[in-house]
């Protein structure tokens, strides 16, 4: 049996095996409903429910003004350990966070 | 059944579910099961004067696919244990036969 060090030169065979190279590195997570995180990843599942810590939520809210001006509004919130249960929100895990 | 695992670690720890419908609950979890189904006693409604709905309640289940968040206590989690842990699993679903 292989050991599953970090190590290892497993090849990447699979997606998640991606996300696997993440655990305890910072990622970006873009979720459904104009939602990103970011934070640390420490745990994930086969269904991308994930636990996160250090996280930053970032939601982007649209305004419309009097005049039917749009402003895309960001809220930021702040977690130390979060376990989002993603299932059908997920869109995507990055190894970094974009620009 | 990571998360399942992970979530019986945190009995009695006091959380935050914060639901699809963002309605945020803090309480103290009391049991949880295979579907992530949680159970919360002393319960409060964050932001309770936008949501006055369950200001009487003190217990509730939640159905696990409503939740989209728990706020969990960091000095309740031993993040390098649930890393190996997660490590684990992805191998054994990496070798299952299917």
């Amino acid at each position: 049996m292989a050991d599953a060090g970090d190590g290892d030169a497993a090849p990447v065979s699979e997606p998640l095996e991606l996300v696997r190279l993440s655990l305890d590195e910072v990622v970006f997570v873009k979720l459904r409903g104009d939602r990103e995180l970011k934070g640390r990843l420490h745990a994930y599942d086969s269904h991308c429910n994930l636990v996160l810590g250090d996280v930053e939520e970032t939601i982007y809210v649209v305004e419309e003004d009097d005049e039917d001006d749009e402003a895309v509004k960001t809220i930021k919130k702040q977690s130390e350990m979060l376990f989002v249960r993603v299932g059908d929100s997920v869109v995507l895990i990055s190894p970094q966070a974009p620009g | 059944m990571l998360f399942f695992s992970f979530f019986k670690t945190l009995v009695d720890q006091e959380v935050v579910v914060e639901l699809k419908n963002d309605i945020s609950i803090k309480g103290t979890l009391k049991s949880v099961d295979q579907y992530l189904n949680i159970k919360l006693d002393d319960i409060g409604v964050l932001e309770e004067v936008r949501y006055p709905h369950m200001s009487s309640v003190k217990n509730v289940f939640i159905r696990g696919s409503v939740v989209r968040y728990v706020h969990l206590p960091a000095a309740a989690v031993d993040t390098a244990l649930l890393e190996d842990a997660t490590r684990r699993e992805a191998e054994q679903q990496a070798t299952k036969p299917r």
